[in-house]
């Protein structure tokens, strides 16, 4: 057992996944020898050498076809696009390349790689280094995606990404970089399409998601400390497989749905959710279900306004105790 | 623009120059001197053929409405697919457009796959699920048909890096239109496959055209993929794309390249098409008299004399092209003899599982 960060997680996970294959690859900006703009992939180029870990030009449109022509013809490669804004500019490949192809050739091809990249909020880098695109890709058929919030996490699900057989988004958290969590030695493998409960609770569901993880846990002890309302909490992880199983288990529960999204409201995670547990538990339902998200909104780069933007967790305690007041079971 | 009378310029030829050269001196002694020889002429000749069949076959199953959606033929273009297909080996990869029936065929793929692919039938190559703008035939070394402009370039990179990696030693070929050469991916790719030295190959057909605009008209350079060359360190090479013997030895030339080690080449191949863009498309902002020039440009009229100049009979090219017609109007009937694929194919090889699951 080990106290790891977050960022050091990614480089564990990745270098776990290298050294028992061969064919996993590593490439992106800035990766190899200056081992991340966030530090997150320090030592792999040491420890795998130039033709296992390298630095590409600024060029995310070949950093993600070549990716997808490696996969496609027998490696296993791990990209980066440093910040999950940029896969705006090579969002071909993430729409209209790796989730298509195996559909389109009947299966003679499938796409076997991991995007990773820095997605969210709360660095004051401003709308276009700081946005939750989760959505984005968890709109497209063909594509998995997962967002850690631990360090256990990150090493867990990056291996199940690695292994996976079909292109897998890998959100990872900027803001989660420095945090520490603990970590078990040897070999650690997720489940993909898992949602974890972190906090048992019987009054009401809150899902959540990376950095609003922590958030919705913070609130939820405030929510039994000074209102007692008894919240579940549960860490979504991947978007895509959902893992509708313990979402409407938890609902059935509790009887009220929360959901903590870190992007801009319109067509947020949560909102298929919702529309899921609307459609499937309504009758479990003793409540309206309530999404807390950022709102509609490109993200300010000022601190006390982008702390205004993302949800918190004193928002989160305001919203689910007004909605929650004299509904509880 | 490049056009017809431009075939007087200096091609890119090197030692092809001094093979004509060759050939004058031979040519008095009798017959010229044949680098390529009998057996790959008649392949170059025969590919060319059936494409040029296969694409009127497509053509004709438009109008009667068998073939549903779009299509894009390569009707005048059929000396670079075989060119190039004849140069390559088995097991080096081809990455082509949505304009790629040609470039499918020319691996092999039988004709009765690719009919049915167009026609949307269950002996499709993929059964219908991708149509006439993908066709994937991965058992020939087609790895996809890739409709978003430039998309490829950098998937076939990949494919080559792979090769590099593993130390495998096939070539990955990517072929591309003129106006491929004004988008972002076709930058990034060239210098990404020059900076990694990969063994790929880019293949541009310029036709002159994007869709419908003169690429002349948008481009800030004559050669719109080779004039780039020297930008990613590549040596600038233009050649006659309607001469599938310039095509062959041209190709040959890079895969030897690519294959020892010494990374890609961008080889800009001109060319006309002779139908419009798409079926949707008859082609009326063409100049009056420049279809009729490169006509008489045509690949396989071309390659008739050729043959005819090397001593082959016309009782043998008869018969390929006897054959050929033979191979369409069998492929014709079996394809309308297939039945749709069943409706479970909707929802198959979205993921991995083969399914399209995507919660518990
Ligand atoms: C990114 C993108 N932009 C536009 C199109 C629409 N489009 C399809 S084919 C084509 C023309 C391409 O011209 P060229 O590269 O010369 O190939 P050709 O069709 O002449 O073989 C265009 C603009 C597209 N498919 N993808
Ligand atoms: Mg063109």
């Amino acid at each position: 057992m080990a106290e790891l960060t977050y960022r050091d997680a990614v480089a564990r996970g990745i270098a776990q996944e290298m050294e028992r294959d061969n064919n996993v690859v590593f490439l992106g900006e800035d990766v190899a020898k200056a081992g991340g703009v966030f530090k997150s992939t320090v030592g792999l180029y040491e420890k795998f050498g130039p033709l296992r870990v390298r630095d590409t030009p600024i060029s995310e449109q070949a950093i993600l076809g070549a990716a997808m022509g490696a996969a496609m013809t027998g490696l296993r490669p791990i990209a980066e696009i440093m910040f999950a804004d940029f896969a705006a500019v090579c969002f071909d490949y993430i729409a209209n390349e790796f989730p298509k192809l195996r559909y389109m050739t009947n299966g003679q091809l499938g796409c076997p790689l991991v995007v990773r990249t820095g997605n969210g909020g709360g660095a004051r880098f401003g709308a276009q280094h700081s946005q939750s695109i989760e959505n984005w890709t968890m709109m497209i058929p063909g594509l998995k995606v997962v967002a850690p919030s631990s360090p256990i996490d990150v090493i867990g699900l990056m291996a199940a990404a690695v292994r996976d057989d079909n292109p897998v988004i890998f959100h990872e958290h900027k803001s989660l970089y420095a945090v520490k969590g603990e970590v078990p030695d040897g070999e650690i493998l997720d489940t993909l399409g898992t949602a974890r409960i972190l906090r048992p609770g019987k009054d009401a569901t809150i899902l959540a998601l990376a950095l609003m993880v922590p958030r919705a846990l913070a609130a939820a002890e405030t929510l039994a400390a000074e209102h007692g309302i008894d919240c579940e909490v549960v860490d979504v992880r991947s978007l895509v497989p959902l893992d509708t199983d313990t979402i409407l288990n938890s609902v059935a529960r509790t009887g009220h749905l929360f959901t903590v999204e870190e992007n801009p409201r319109l067509c947020g995670w949560g909102a298929e959710i919702a529309s899921i547990v609307a459609d499937e538990a309504f009758w479990d339902l003793d409540g309206p279900i309530v999404r807390i998200t950022t709102p509609h909104i490109p993200l300010p780069a000022a601190d006390h306004l982008e702390d205004l933007a993302l949800p918190n967790a004193p928002r989160i305690v305001e919203k689910i105790g007004r909605v929650m007041n004299g509904s509880v079971r | 623009m490049p056009g017809p009378d431009d075939f007087g310029m200096v091609w890119h030829l090197g030692w092809n120059h001094n093979m004509r050269e060759k050939q004058k001196g031979s040519r008095a002694a009798g017959l010229p001197n044949d680098d390529i020889g009998p057996d790959i002429r008649l392949e170059l000749y025969r590919l060319q053929v059936e494409i040029r069949d296969c694409e009127k076959r497509a053509n004709d199953l438009f109008f009667q409405n068998l073939i549903k959606g779009t299509s894009h033929l390569s009707l005048g273009q059929e000396g670079i697919a075989a060119g190039v297909a004849v140069a390559m080996q088995p097991g080096d990869k081809s990455f082509c457009t949505y304009r790629g029936h040609a470039h499918t065929l020319a691996r092999g793929v039988p004709m009765e796959k690719v009919l049915g692919e167009l026609m949307l039938r269950d002996n499709g190559l993929m059964r219908g699920k991708g149509g006439s703008m993908h066709l994937t035939s991965v058992e020939h070394g087609v790895m996809g048909s890739y409709a978003i402009i430039g998309a490829h370039l950098p998937i076939a990179c990949g494919s080559a890096w792979r090769a590099q990696y593993l130390g495998q030693k096939d070539v990955s070929v990517c072929f591309f239109g003129d106006g491929t050469t004004n988008i972002g991916a076709f930058h990034e790719a060239l210098n990404f496959a020059a900076i990694w030295k990969l063994p790929v190959v880019f293949i541009c057909e310029n036709n002159l055209y994007m869709e419908y605009t003169p690429i002349a008209d948008v481009t800030a350079v004559e050669h719109p993929a080779a004039d780039r060359a020297s930008a990613y360190g590549l040596e600038r090479i233009v050649i006659d794309g309607n001469d599938a013997d310039v095509v062959y030895r041209t190709a040959q030339a890079a895969f030897a390249k690519a294959r020892k080690g010494d990374g890609p080449s961008l080889i800009e191949c001109m060319t006309y098409r002779h139908s419009g863009h798409s079926r949707a498309d008859p082609a009326k902002y063409r100049p009056e008299g420049e279809l009729e020039k490169w006509l008489e440009r045509d690949p396989i009229k071309i390659y008739r004399e050729r043959l005819r100049e090397f001593g082959i009979s016309d009782a043998q090219v008869a018969a390929i092209d006897a054959e050929s017609k033979r191979k369409v109007d069998a492929a014709t009937e079996a394809c309308k003899a297939s039945p749709s694929a069943p409706v479970e194919l909707l929802t198959t090889d979205v993921y991995a599982d083969g399914g399209w699951s995507w919660r518990n």
